[in-house]
């Protein structure tokens, strides 16, 4: 007989959980394909996905602004390893994505182009999911793709690295 | 002015990936008995625990400092449980030595513990949070770009992460509570990993590791009554940002910047290279060493890695770098920065055996979490400060 080293316990918590009025408007513009983000009022930087206030300032960002959905790649990443949370089978490749018109980079999966074809600086657009399939989830923009634009200069994107 | 504190017990347990041979509650005991009888202290002696450890879904046991009480002899006694992500092992002895500066505690143990192969952290980091963005690959997946924006910014040879790795798994090999040693390990060996997160290595990378590592922290007059000579806290400090705000400089992040200068200038500090022997640094990939140097004013911004390139971080350098093998070698997340503070304090003490610093009079010990956020560093001393 071999000794019992461990035993699984599921558990389950059921919450019911609000995004709040910043996230929510950021989320309903997913659902009409168009990013939302908030200008902060007094530093003036722009906030995508927007958290209701400023993270410097301290100041609600209610000014409300849609930014492009194209943007340059200012660092990234090649996953070799398979990934929990995306169905995309390695190798693939993260990057921070600086959205046009917007201060902060966010995460971003680079498809359309090989994976190890990634640089810095490089130009993207989001693609988004079929009008039929948007929703109000970040998975409503698929991914982004290369865009046939010469790379960003260092200069340009070297403080949101 | 504050009362003295000095470290008078150091225990760690063997780190290992799967500490089958003990429960959550024996691996502590493992490190806190090592501590005792460092220190040549028992249960009675000790008047508060203050206890650290990483989020408690990366085990799946909520509060564990309430189950670990008894355990920890804390029944009737102040407990404090500390938490602060990846850095929690740096910060609990922190808040444990304020309790003695304070004058409150004549004796406090301090405990910082991961049992990894009895959770899943790297679910933990990717677990999905609603309304919110998804981080896709754990740990590596977050500092990968971080340390892809370090080498653009600096220009440093792309080989500088295989040195790093190259000279932490030499050392770790002269700890005996290491966690993963490669007996012949070499540069092509490291070289030839297979990437994780490009750029980096499978053995540029940490492991995880089940492992727990103890403090027991004294006053003056409780340091006289030590059985081995104390490690002296010359200082303390602990800083914070926020995750994400414009312009925030994720590679050499403000609030490690400001934790250093606090910590300099308590500690009567004025240039740490010369000033320091050896430094215990959370280098959970290696690209952090380099990064860390540059945060901590070992080398001007953009020339950390001409440290390592040179050899001044190893044993026999000029400024030692995680003599004990580093979190590259052992890595039970909560106490990966305890155990840089304890291994800071051994090399002072002249108890750290075959990684010893020769000679060694300050140390400093360093810890970072969260998306390089939190920031918690003391510096040691042979000298009564």
């Amino acid at each position: 007989m071999s000794a019992v080293t461990s035993i699984l316990t599921p558990i389950r918590l059921d919450y019911t959980y609000t995004a709040g009025r910043a996230t929510q408007r950021f989320l309903l513009g997913m659902a009409e394909g168009r990013i939302l983000g908030q200008r902060c009022p007094q530093c003036t930087k722009v906030y995508v996905p927007p958290r209701g206030a400023c993270p410097q300032c301290g100041v609600p960002t209610t000014d409300e602004v849609e930014v492009s959905g194209k943007g340059t790649v200012t660092t990234f990443c090649i996953v070799r390893i398979p990934s929990d949370v995306l169905s995309v089978p390695p190798p693939f490749t993260c990057a921070h994505v600086l959205l046009d018109g917007a201060d902060l980079p966010f995460f971003a999966l680079i498809q359309e182009c090989e994976f190890d074809a990634v640089r810095m600086g490089m130009r993207v657009e989001a693609v988004w999911a079929p009008p039929a399939e948007l929703a109000p989830t970040f998975e409503s923009i698929r991914y982004f793709r290369p865009l046939d634009e010469p790379d960003a200069a260092y200069e340009t994107y070297k403080e949101h690295l | 002015m504050a009362e003295r504190c000095a470290v008078i017990g150091v225990g760690q347990t063997k780190h290992d990936v799967k500490r089958t041979d003990v429960s959550l509650p024996g691996l502590l005991r493992e490190a806190v008995d090592r501590a005792f009888a460092d220190a040549g202290v028992g249960w009675r002696d000790i008047d508060a625990v203050v206890i650290g450890k990483a989020p408690d879904m990366f085990e799946g046991t909520m509060m564990p400092e309430l189950y670990l009480a008894d355990a920890l002899g804390a029944a009737g006694k102040p407990m404090l449980r500390v938490h602060t992500a990846g850095s929690v092992g740096g910060s609990t002895a922190i808040v444990a030595a304020q309790l003695v500066h304070a004058g409150i505690h004549e004796r406090v143990l301090t405990v910082a513990y991961e049992k990894q192969s009895e959770g899943n952290a790297m679910w933990a980091l990717t677990v999905r949070i609603p309304f919110q963005q998804a981080i896709v690959a754990g740990a590596g997946g977050y500092f990968a770009p971080l340390i892809r924006a370090y080498m653009r910014r600096s220009g440093a040879p792309e080989d500088t992460g295989i040195r790093v790795a190259l000279k932490d798994r030499q050392n770790a090999a002269k700890n005996p509570y290491s966690h993963l040693v490669f007996p012949d390990v070499s540069y092509e060996m490291i070289a030839g990993s297979p990437m994780l997160w490009d750029p980096i290595r499978y053995m540029e990378t940490c492991p995880s590791s089940d492992g727990a590592c103890a403090m027991v922290l004294a006053s003056e007059a409780a340091a006289k009554r030590a059985r081995q000579a104390p490690a002296w806290v010359h200082g303390t400090a602990m800083r914070s940002e926020p995750t994400m705000f414009a312009g925030r400089d994720q590679v050499n992040p403000r609030a490690g910047r400001d934790c250093a200068a606090e910590l300099y200038r308590k500690a009567g500090i004025t240039d740490p290279r010369r000033d320091l022997d050896c430094a215990e640094i959370y280098v959970p990939f290696s690209w952090f060493e380099p990064m860390w140097m540059e945060n901590l004013g070992f080398a001007p911004e953009g020339e950390g890695w001409k440290m390592t390139q040179e050899g001044a971080t190893a044993l026999d350098g000029d400024m030692p770098i995680n003599p004990s093998g580093g979190v590259l070698s052992s890595n039970p997340i909560g106490a990966s920065g305890m155990i840089r503070f304890a291994e800071a304090a051994l090399q002072v003490r002249g108890l750290a055996g075959e990684h010893q610093v020769p000679g060694a009079e300050r140390a400093l010990g360093h810890a970072y979490g969260g998306g390089s956020q939190f920031f918690a560093m003391w510096i040691v001393g042979r000298a009564r400060p």
